[in-house]
């Protein structure tokens, strides 16, 4: 069985670092002690190995078909998330009053985080369930909450969003799917939906789709796009499933990863009416798409960092026991061969992984701590300062996991050499399913003009410097420790050229000219938060000293690493990007050549 | 009828052994405990007893550690009505041993009366496979060891053993003390709610000494070593050659 945890590390992220601890005296998540927590991780971890991670391969090598209309998937995938459900899981995150568990975000995310790392194509028809019920919970009517809500926090019924069609993907004013009031209140969707995960299965008795369309005659662009709610199977008035609703299997999407989740093109009203109910105001659909967004892109960034962890726990125990070579000077070619991780450079692409996978970590785990602490603070300024954090945190968390997690990957795939390119190792489905993360919830470059071109100016740059302050802070902390006053200096100086370069874009009047290198900022910006947070994981496990050495060496480890390898190239980066290189945005078209 | 369960808190099944460097025994410092995997079933059983209706109440006791209130917890969410936790260590690396246990168990049944005790053959630590055995002998009890199957009625258990070269199905008399084997059923997982509702159920905190009982070591332990590490296999070209190097072996 492949390992898809570490849950010594995840104790040290959970508790040292973020303090779980801390948020029981809270009224909202006081039952969540430390001893509660684990054994809601126990629970978690038993269900993922008994039913995730065994069939992780052959949901891989399987993908689903369609056999006389119907999309097959094998059995135990439909037993696995009957587990999960039964166990409550699907409900985990929501409210008490919504009949939920009220977990908090830090431990909700570990706890997805386990099953992801398991079996990641099986766990994302849970979490589009889970995403789709907190918008309903959000924007729903009385009504569609009573009726829609309960079944997919029991995991009877999933869900999906359908935003993309295929003419219109990251430019979503230009979708086409029409809603015509019928006159009593319902309205007839019609039109096509690309890429939509999850949109077609028999894993679960109905299938509630949250779909952006047009009311005809509304406002022109973004602001004429409504959202519905649309059952694959009608609801009558009692919560019973009937008749079908004439949505169409236009055919399976066949990726590259993440091929046991299906991905469908849906045809709406094909062949005869499919009704579905706005949700929220007309016109609001895309105010709801981007309430949701900042969880969702906390979720893509993390699922990279679970796909990342993946590739290191396999290909570290491969390299333990692998032997291959001898040292340099020894030429005595009868003595034993090494195990490959007594080789430099093998330990090098370990290394590289494990500041990766735990940097990418911390990163959405932070994030999670922060938005627990915006639900049980009180207090209005600390809610904004906070929620400005996120506003600014979020692009990265979503992007500089699926960056370098993914390179990753390929460091666990290099490991092992031929055998890392074979389907006999799960290295390369790791590095498939990740490859997802890079594009989906908003691509790389989109997230880079998202964080230069708006959320650093936000707010006239007052959510900006309050993150450069909490960077700060950890170096303050972190100069307490005489081992790491090198790496201290370090990042201040980073985070000065950050603040620099920031200001002298932001001040450049041509916006093409300034957002040109918009996603080599974004990168740039992702290291030296990366870098701080091995500095606070540094900082922890030396207030801790004498637990566990190996693994408080380690995290040392980790932090020297990153201040060594990956940071010094921040200087370069933003050398370049203060002299506003225009060779990308000078470049024609003909001059590319003949394709 | 009432079902005493006895859980242990061992080295949780997935955790890479390490033996200590003295090899005075195994390192448990920051390692990750669970509930053993024979008492589970046991707890499961105990359970699945109660749900039809032929137990009343479902005890699990532990003896150990006071960090076994977190196996017991376990215990607790899977459907247990109620825990006794004997702390009789301050440290891990303090086991209690087998004698010492029934010991301590023979006095729990005095207070509590049940009509049956199910518990894990063995515990997967130091295979032990003896607990169960001495407190049936302590009490006077029957016992059915290695169960497969088990099924009461009235005050008889028919008891479907796992023995050598197949399965051997007894009967004894009420009450009893039935150890587990793997293949008697699936443990449930705890799910959030139970999780939740197992921090109100009742754990009673007792020591050793209430009970009067002396866990001082009556074993020593010599040695703790790591098993031989296992040699490089090498490749052969053919199967002549395969027959001649296990002769050369002196393997055929």
């Amino acid at each position: 069985m492949a390992q898809f945890v570490d849950r010594q590390e995840l104790d040290f992220l959970l508790f040292d670092v973020m303090g779980m601890d801390r948020l029981t005296s809270s009224d909202r998540y006081a039952a969540y002690d430390h001893e509660t927590a684990e054994a809601i991780l126990d629970s978690a971890q038993a269900i993922a190995a008994k039913h995730f991670e065994p069939i992780a391969a052959e949901m891989d090598a399987n993908e689903p078909r369609v056999v006389d209309g119907k999309v097959v998937i094998q059995q135990e995938a439909k037993e696995a998330l009957a587990a999960y459900a039964e166990a409550g899981f699907f409900a985990a995150g929501f409210d008490e009053g919504d009949g939920g568990m009220q977990m908090p975000k830090l431990l909700s995310l570990a706890v997805s985080g386990l099953f992801t790392c398991a079996n990641n194509a099986l766990a994302n028809y849970a979490f589009l369930t889970q995403a789709n019920a907190a918008m309903l919970r959000a924007f729903g009517s009385p009504e569609q909450v009573a009726t829609y809500l309960p079944p997919m926090l029991e995991g009877r019924w999933f869900g999906t969003m359908c935003l993309s069609e295929p003419q219109a993907g990251s430019s979503l004013s230009d979708i086409t799917t029409k809603a015509e009031p019928q006159g009593d209140g319902t309205y007839r969707i019609s039109g096509t939906k690309m890429w939509i995960s999850g949109g077609d299965h028999e894993l679960s008795e109905n299938i509630v789709h949250m779909v952006l369309a047009k009311i005809p005659g509304g406002a022109p662009g973004v602001k004429g796009i409504s959202l519905f709610l649309v059952p694959r199977y009608r609801v009558d008035e009692n919560g019973q499933v009937g008749d079908w609703n004439n949505i169409t299997l236009g055919g399976l999407n066949h990726k590259m990863g993440q091929r046991g989740t299906t991905n469908c093109l849906l045809n709406f009203s094909d062949g005869g009416d499919t009704i579905g109910t706005l949700v929220g105001a007309e016109g609001a659909g895309m105010a709801a798409m981007f309430h949701m967004m900042n969880e969702a892109r906390l979720a893509v960034g993390h699922g990279a960092a679970m796909c990342g962890l993946g590739g290191y726990l396999a290909s570290l125990q491969y390299a333990r026991e692998r032997l291959q070579g001898r040292h340099p000077l020894n030429k005595d070619a009868t003595s034993p061969q090494l195990p490959i991780i007594d080789h430099a450079d093998v330990r090098r692409m370990l290394l590289a992984q494990k500041t990766a996978v735990e940097g990418a970590t911390t990163l959405t785990s932070w994030c999670a701590a922060l938005v627990d602490r915006m639900s049980v603070t009180d207090d209005p300024d600390e809610q904004k300062r906070l929620n400005g954090l996120l506003d600014v945190l979020t692009p990265i968390a979503k992007s500089w996991p699926s960056e370098h997690c993914l390179e990753a990957n390929k460091h666990a795939i290099q490991i092992l050499g031929g055998y890392g390119y074979t389907r006999d190792f799960p290295m390369e489905r790791f590095y498939r399913d990740n490859r997802l993360n890079h594009i989906h919830e908003g691509t790389y470059a989109i997230h880079g003009l998202d964080l230069l071109g708006r959320k650093v100016r936000m707010r006239g740059g007052a959510d900006f410097i309050a993150l450069l302050e909490e960077l700060d802070a950890i170096a303050t902390r972190a100069d307490a420790y005489g081992e790491l006053k090198p790496h201290v200096a370090a990042l201040r100086s980073a985070i000065q050229e950050l603040s620099e370069t920031t200001r002298t874009l932001c001040a450049e009047p041509d916006v093409n000219r300034s957002l040109a290198n918009a996603t080599l900022y974004l990168n740039t910006f992702g290291h030296v938060v990366i870098a701080a947070l091995h500095l606070w994981r540094a900082e922890t496990a030396l207030t801790k000293r004498g637990e566990d050495d190996a693994f408080r060496d380690g995290v040392l480890a980790s932090c020297r690493y990153f201040f060594a390898y990956e940071l010094p190239k921040t200087q370069t980066d933003f050398a370049f990007l203060r002299g506003m290189d225009d060779t990308c945005l000078t470049m024609r078209d003909a001059w590319f050549g003949n394709a | 009828m009432k079902v005493l369960v006895p859980v242990k808190r061992v080295i949780d099944y997935n955790v890479k052994v390490r033996v200590k460097a003295d090899g005075s025994g195994v390192d448990l410092a920051n390692v990750k405990m669970s509930m053993n995997p024979f008492d589970e079933i046991a707890v499961e059983e105990a359970i699945r007893l109660k749900e039809a209706g032929k137990a009343e109440e479902v005890v699990a006791v532990s003896i150990g550690v006071k960090q076994a209130q977190e196996t017991l917890r376990t215990a607790l969410a899977m459907g247990a009505d109620r825990a006794i936790l004997v702390v009789a260590a301050d440290d891990v690396h303090h086991d209690i041993e087998p004698l010492a246990v029934a010991k301590i168990l023979a006095k729990v049944v005095e207070e509590e009366q049940p009509g049956l005790i199910l518990c894990g053959k063995q515990a997967i630590d130091n295979d032990m496979n003896a607990t169960g055995q001495m407190l049936s002998a302590l009490l006077g009890w029957s016992q059915g060891t290695f169960a497969s199957e088990l099924d009461i009625d009235g005050d008889s258990a028919v008891v479907t053993r796992e023995v050598d070269g197949g399965l051997q199905t007894i009967k004894v008399k009420m009450p009893a003390i039935v150890t587990v084997d793997l293949r008697l059923n699936e443990p449930r997982y705890a799910s959030l709610p139970n999780i939740m509702k197992a921090k109100k159920k009742p754990l009673d905190e007792k020591t050793a000494d209430d009970y009067g009982v002396d866990v001082t070591p009556r074993l020593e332990i010599v040695k703790t070593s790591e098993p031989v590490a296992r040699a490089a296999g090498i490749m052969v070209g053919s199967v002549d050659e395969l027959v001649a190097k296990l002769k050369e072996a002196g393997a055929v």
